[in-house]
């Protein structure tokens, strides 16, 4: 796990199984940005990063699970969302990451859409073994 | 199955109000209902408003855009109204311009600005 | 039990000559640090300062982070903190800890080997509290610096009423992203707060843009037009044209005016305001 969890207050699990489920992710995501005196800007940034995710893991991973909470490291405090799914994983990473490119009749926008969205980004995946998003945006 | 968001309709414009965070399924309701409607209720311009909505991800984008596209070609025109800033902002880094999509600050200029012939812009 | 003892030594070394000791200490401040602290001011704190300590030690505190010592460190906080507000240096702030030393060592010269050893004792633990001191000095001096960083980004960056629907914001001094960004999201605020259309961003006193800044501009122009606003850039100096030319961004979608003037004169055109210059008219 890359997130330094915040001690005291752990992540807390949401399935991916159904489209509804995404906007509880939101909703959780909210909570925790304005726990973590994200700015406006920054919130609406990483909800929508998450949003993004969220349907990336249900649509393309055949659904699975984010594991959401607040991150603290160096005297900052942040949100994190790792979102794991066992689905068919990616098989060009950095195709994947194209602006316009797209497996599945989007805009091709999720992945590079969301890394640009968020301060730290991590993708981890390989053909058959499912794909790991990991995202934090700090407050400032 | 799932709820549908009300479409109203004043003289030749139809008004959506989003007031709430939308399930993906509601999006495309939205945007069959709309398609439906410019035509059977003669429409010839569409607002839709999202004062309301504090997140625009790229498939509630998508939704904006193709339903701008509908109504061009239904001979209809689409204006957006008040997008926040922070959405705004948000979409334009997530590499969504909207480009074909009108927007207008509020209601009232969206309304405005459907009265307006077809748009000729000044430099 | 060695270490309640030990406790007791150090209190007895402070409580021995009972108030002359605080009194003191007041002295040997005051000399280092002149008259830019009231004697008044000083005799509370390090007074208050003095007791929290006895005490502290009395309940067996040996180190500056036990829970015991929470008064004194609070002590310490505010006092390093209006040290730092009121522009003395770090030396002249721990010094106020240090002081206390010097004030016991005549008990060195007369005193036991017991006497001696709770000395040293009390000299490590009053070297804690130095340090601590200095550290909520420098804590103090950063938050100083980024409260004033952020008061300079407001500042540098007010939002103007040109018109009835018509916005402005002249920019002036080099543009950072961060600056930038802060600019972006005052000047989307603004649209929506007044209810404007135009928005003119001039930059007749911006020396140099680089790829970020002008990328965030671009960015900006863009979400304005989602809200449907419209943007107009004046004042691109020769310099900032090359840069921008040479760079290869693009800036074709984007209305640009060669003056403030210009960008204003379009904007009320758009809002459907014209300008009539009277013939004859004398004033």
């Amino acid at each position: 796990m890359t997130a330094p969890w915040a001690a005291g207050e752990d992540p807390k699990v949401y399935p991916i199984a159904r489209s509804g489920d995404l906007v509880h992710i939101r909703q959780a995501i909210r909570a925790l940005a304005q726990q973590s005196r994200l700015s406006l800007v920054d919130q609406t940034k990483m909800i929508t990063a998450a949003s993004e995710l969220a349907r990336n893991t249900l649509i393309y991973g055949g659904g699975g699970k984010v594991t959401a909470g607040l991150v603290s490291a160096n005297g900052r405090r942040g949100v994190a969302a790792v979102f794991e799914d066992s689905g068919p994983g990616i098989p060009d990473v950095d195709q994947a990451m194209t602006d316009g490119w797209t497996s599945g009749g989007g805009l091709g926008l999720g992945l590079s859409g969301a890394r640009r969205l968020v301060d730290d980004f991590r993708l981890d995946t390989a053909p058959g073994e499912g794909t790991t998003v990991s995202i934090t945006k700090w407050a400032r | 199955m799932s709820e549908r968001i009300p479409i109203l309709r004043i003289g030749e414009t139809l008004l959506v109000s989003v007031q709430f965070d939308l399930e993906d399924q509601m999006v495309l309701n939205l945007q069959e209902d709309l398609a439906e409607q410019i035509v059977s209720k003669a429409a010839r311009g569409v607002i839709i408003d999202i004062t309301a909505l504090e997140i625009v991800d790229s498939f509630v984008g998508r939704m904006l855009a193709t339903v701008a596209a509908i109504s061009r070609v239904l001979d209809a025109r689409t204006v957006v109204v008040g997008m926040r800033p922070a959405v705004a902002i948000t979409l334009v880094e997530l590499g969504l311009s909207l480009g074909g999509v009108d927007t207008a600050l509020d209601l009232e200029k969206g309304l405005a600005k459907l009265r307006q012939p077809t748009s000729s812009v000044l430099r | 039990m060695a270490k309640r003892d030990n406790a007791a030594d150090l209190v007895g070394l402070l409580s021995v000559e009972g108030q002359d000791l605080a009194a003191a200490w007041v002295r040997e401040v005051s000399a280092s640090l002149g008259s830019r602290v009231g004697t008044a001011e000083l005799d509370r704190e390090l007074r208050e300062l003095y007791d929290a300590l006895v005490d502290a030690l009395q309940q067996g505190a040996t180190d500056v982070h036990a829970e015991q010592m929470s008064e004194v460190r609070a002590l310490l906080t505010e006092l390093s903190r209006n040290r730092a507000r009121q522009g003395f240096s770090p030396t002249e702030t721990a010094i106020s800890v240090f002081a206390l030393k010097r004030v016991l060592e005549p008990v060195l010269q007369e005193g036991s080997g017991d006497e001696t050893r709770a000395y040293l004792e009390l000299g490590r633990v009053l070297d804690g509290l130095g340090l601590f001191t200095i550290e909520s000095y420098s804590q103090t001096r950063d938050e100083i610096i980024t409260a004033q960083a952020e008061q300079l980004l407001e500042l540098s960056t007010p939002v103007v009423r040109l018109w009835d629907g018509v916005i402005a914001v002249p920019l002036v001094g080099t543009l950072d992203s961060a600056r930038t960004q802060v600019v972006m999201e005052k000047l989307l605020q603004a649209l929506v707060d007044t209810g404007s259309e135009q928005a003119i961003i001039d930059i007749t006193g911006v020396p140099a843009v680089d790829t970020q800044v002008a990328q965030h501009l671009l960015k900006t122009i863009v979400a304005a037009r989602l809200m449907g606003a419209e943007c107009t850039v004046s004042g691109i100096s020769p310099q900032i044209a090359q840069t921008i030319v040479a760079l290869g961004i693009e800036f074709d979608d984007i209305i640009t005016k060669a003056s403030l003037a210009d960008a204003l004169k379009l904007a009320l055109r758009r809002s459907g305001v014209d300008l009539v210059a009277h013939e004859g008219v004398q004033r």
